[in-house]
């Protein structure tokens, strides 16, 4: 293979992403939104177009050095930030970075984030992009902070700068034992004007040598109002008279609403319902009123039908629906003259992130502008859409995103608000709308199946000579392969997608490497290669060998995959995605025809370690995340109907699914620091697979895995 | 269709008329503005809405109002002891036994439900009671971890609180 994107060391490509978003209109009613551009020139643009225009992808950042710190004249440190916590720990993360730089110790810093009418526009919570990118933003702006504290320092004393040093918060001049502090600086007559100035984008940062609050465990900032329940989660947000919104959902997806009769809901004592084109909504002052006033008029609801595949038929569907031909393997002098020739199609099924927190905002309009405090991790882009959904300018739309509870790459949108806001707007009132379990399940976006073929050749040394790989629908993060194949072709395949789909932790990149990681099985097991060996053999990137080998050592692997136990198989998997690398190695048992993960042994490398507890965490959830996709979650769905829309039916990892983990991190202090929320959840399913393949004789091709009917 | 319903909440006598029917969940956050008891999913699967009912641990969101008539709740907000943390409270805090959080107010009250029963549970009591509760960041080695340690706080303490 020639080129690999996914081997550069440098940082993870600015993150894209393909998330359907809900095109709701509520201005301009059934026209095109016209832009006007230049003298007299018309550009219709189409709102999804215009949609794709929107910032927030990697955001501006702060335009100058009070944008990112506030210093108050009482010794407060306020750092302001427009990333989301959704619980992966940025609060924790970004208080460290301000904290290190500015040379005060972490409970002095006051942390902001994700106001839009407060912070600067970081961009989107996604693609592990804080560590890598709002981290070193956030340093830069409080080196400079800490800098100007100097200059303030040393133009007072009429000192040089190298007679002075930072700590704990003061500037001190050894000679004389004189010192400032912020509140100091902030009280200066030209702390104003320093403030504007920008941020040096070439400032130097505190080497990881001298880190002090950096590389050291530091605890979530706001745990106490977490155990002690005064948080306020977006669903929690109360506003004086609120109401509680309910949505009228289709029938079915894809169905159109012919007529409804708003009747029966309007006849509730303070109930107001409304109807926007498709969009028909109540609100009450209890949602146990609302839910009844919504069931009212359900009932009088007439939906047009469309025909809508069902999941049993879901890969026959996309392989049909590809949107041109997948491209045919244009290696075949290679198969032609290969030892072996291995062709396999995997399929991965629909899931949804289900985070505990369903969507939920709360709208308010004061004076034409609109203010909604929601659950998105995108809350810039999100203030755009509003902008677009209500035809308003930047400055009468302000988008807060109180700590949320989860999003794993599941709440790029923020419907919830947008419904909020048209609810809200007919009622006159500030509503409260949470999506129920069966809506998040529903009509929240999915994790896009895939369809993954893949042909490979062998020559008479065991060693690949060719790597065709196509994934249909589901994405093209990690699909290039880590592993040297002489000729190799990875491509990804767009097509009609039968549901709406959108981001997922780490994205497509458990499907490529699903696929990858088991059919490399396939491989060894033809080349008559034990599966760590034929990967050595054919690995060249040093970070990626580092932690399969570490993986492997401590699992025992050697010994334990000759072995053959009855009902006990154990599987490895690698993988390397948005910087950072990993491996793991599992055991699984067979009982009475299930599958058990008894233990996972991951090792996870991204660069310098910047929180570890957090880091820990954050591979631990992964890891046991990852279990409910590799052996039970799948949507299942039927004439547009969702079959299996509750906790009960589709089934989330609980406690008794822990398996033993034994969880190494890799510090690497001498390189950047990596995200770290994402990539570590991309080996479970091809190890376990692949471990059931080494219990049972049989490869594993579906997510999630089951075993072959023969074996119970 | 509305009634009258009274009863104790975090030490408090309260009084409510509302629909018989509706949920205790939705009373606690709308009516008392006790927004610590969390919504996950409206059908007693997650138990992020756990409150504890004469001392038990409920699922609030499947009990009617009707159900708490004359009974005695206690919400997370009601646990600590003015600035003072319950022994709960201070093992999760302590093990950082939380992601998001949204699941730690239900898991805190399921808890402390738990060892009001059972004061020195082992893990195979533990286990199974507590395999109702879901956390979606599947923070559970750490949540487990909390769980031990205050189990080890009760057994510990001459008289249980």
């Amino acid at each position: 293979m020639k080129k690999d994107s996914a081997m550069d060391e440098a940082l993870p490509p600015e993150y894209e992403e393909a998330v359907e978003r809900v095109s709701y209109d509520f201005g301009l009613k059934r026209r095109a939104f016209v832009q006007i551009l230049g003298a007299g020139l018309l550009i219709a643009v189409s709102a999804p177009a215009l949609a794709q225009r929107r910032g927030g992808r990697g955001g501006g950042g702060a335009r100058n050095i009070a944008s990112r710190i506030h210093l108050g004249k009482d010794g407060t440190i306020t750092v302001m930030a427009g990333k989301v916590e959704a619980g992966q720990g940025s609060r924790a993360e970004l208080s460290q970075a301000a904290a290190e730089e500015l040379r005060v110790p972490l409970d002095r810093i006051q942390l902001v984030l994700a106001d839009t009418s407060l912070v600067p526009d970081d961009g989107m919570t996604a693609g592990s992009g804080s560590t890598p990118r709002t981290v070193p933003a956030v340093r830069q702006g409080a080196a400079a902070a800490r800098g100007l504290l100097i200059d303030f320092a040393c133009k007072r004393w009429n000192v040089d700068r190298n007679a002075v040093q930072v700590n704990n918060g003061k500037v001190s001049d050894a000679a004389s034992q004189r010192t400032l502090t912020y509140a100091d600086l902030a009280a200066s007559e030209d702390a104003v004007t320093a403030f504007q100035q920008p941020i040096p984008s070439e400032i130097a940062l505190t080497s990881v040598k001298d880190w002090k609050v950096l590389g050291v465990a530091a605890p979530r900032p706001n745990g106490r109002d977490i155990v002690t329940g005064a948080h306020q989660y977006p669903s929690d947000i109360m506003r004086p008279g609120m109401l509680y919104g309910k949505v009228l959902r289709a029938s079915a997806y894809g169905a159109k609403l012919a007529s409804v009769d708003l009747g029966p809901a309007k006849a509730m004592k303070d109930v107001v319902a409304v109807q926007d084109g498709q969009f028909v909504g109540v609100a009450a002052p209890t949602a146990f009123l609302a839910e009844q006033a919504r069931a009212a008029i359900a009932k009088t609801a007439k939906w047009e039908p469309s025909s809508h595949p069902s999941s049993k038929d879901l890969f026959d569907y996309l392989k049909q629906h590809a949107q041109g031909n997948a491209p045919a393997n244009p290696f075949a002098y290679e198969l032609a003259k290969a030892k072996h020739v291995l062709r396999q199609s995997y399929h991965v099924a629909y899931v949804q992130h289900a985070p505990l927190e369903p969507r939920a905002a709360v709208a308010e309009w004061t004076d034409g502008k609109l203010t909604v405090w929601t659950g998105t991790q995108n809350p810039f882009g999100y203030r755009s859409d509003l902008m677009r959904t209500f035809h308003l300018a930047e400055d009468r739309v302000r988008v807060v995103v109180p700590d949320l509870g989860g999003g794993f790459g599941g709440k790029h949108t923020g419907e919830a608000a947008e419904e909020a806001a048209r609810l809200a707007q007919a009622a006159g009132k500030p509503v409260s709308l949470r999506w129920t379990r069966a809506e998040e399940f529903t009509w929240a976006y999915f994790r896009p199946a895939a369809l993954i073929e893949v042909e490979a050749s062998l020559d008479a040394k065991g060693a690949l000579t060719s790597w065709h790989f196509t994934n249909i629908n589901s994405g093209g993060s990690a699909i290039d392969t880590p592993y040297r194949s002489g000729n190799a072709r990875c491509q990804f395949v767009r097509a009609d997608a039968p549901l709406r789909q959108g981001s997922y932790r780490v994205l497509a990149a458990t499907a490529n490497n699903f696929a990858r990681e088991s059919f490399m099985d396939e491989l060894a097991a033809a080349a008559g290669t034990d599966p760590l060996e034929f990967r050595l053999a054919h690995l060249e990137n040093a970070r990626l060998r580092a932690v399969l080998e570490a993986a492997a050592a401590r699992f025992n692997w050697k010994e334990r995959a000759g072995k053959k136990t009855p009902k006990t198989g154990v599987g490895l998997a690698c993988g390397t995605e948005k910087g950072s690398y990993v491996a793991a190695c599992v055991e699984v048992g067979i009982d009475q025809g299930r599958i058990v993960v008894r233990r996972v042994c991951q090792v996870f490398e991204c660069g310098a370690i910047l929180n570890p507890d957090n880091l820990l965490s954050q591979v631990q959830g992964a890891i046991i995340m990852g279990l409910g996709p590799a052996l039970r979650e799948e949507m299942r769905f039927e004439n547009g109907e969702m079959l299996n829309a509750s906790f009960r039916k589709y089934q989330v990892p609980r406690f008794e699914d822990v398996p033993e983990l034994d969880i190494h991190l890799l510090n690497r202090p001498d390189l950047a620091s990596a995200g770290a929320g994402e990539t570590p959840i991309m080996v479970v399913a091809p190890a376990i697979a692949n471990a059931v393949f080494h219990a049972t004789g049989v490869p594993v091709r579906t997510m999630p895995i089951s075993l072959p009917k023969t074996t119970s | 269709m509305n009634s009258e319903f009274t009863f104790t909440v975090n030490g408090r006598s309260r009084t409510i008329s509302t629909d018989p029917q509706r949920p205790l969940l939705d009373v606690l956050r709308e009516d008392l503005q006790l927004t610590g008891t969390k919504y996950g999913c409206g059908e007693g699967q997650c138990r992020a809405c756990t409150v504890l009912i004469n001392g038990k641990a409920a699922a609030s969101c499947m009990t009617p109002i009707s159900e708490a008539d004359k009974q005695t709740i206690v919400t997370i907000e009601g646990l600590a002891d003015g600035g003072k943390l319950h022994p709960v409270q201070e093992a999760f805090l302590a093990e950082g036994a939380f992601q998001c959080g949204y699941c730690t107010s239900g898991m805190i009250m399921g808890t402390v439900g738990l060892l009001n029963e059972l004061p020195n549970p082992t893990d195979a009591d533990i286990l199974p009671r507590m395999q109702r509760y879901l956390c979606r960041c599947c923070h559970y080695p750490k949540i487990l971890k909390a769980i031990r340690r205050a189990a080890a706080q009760t057994a510990k303490a001459t008289t249980p609180k």
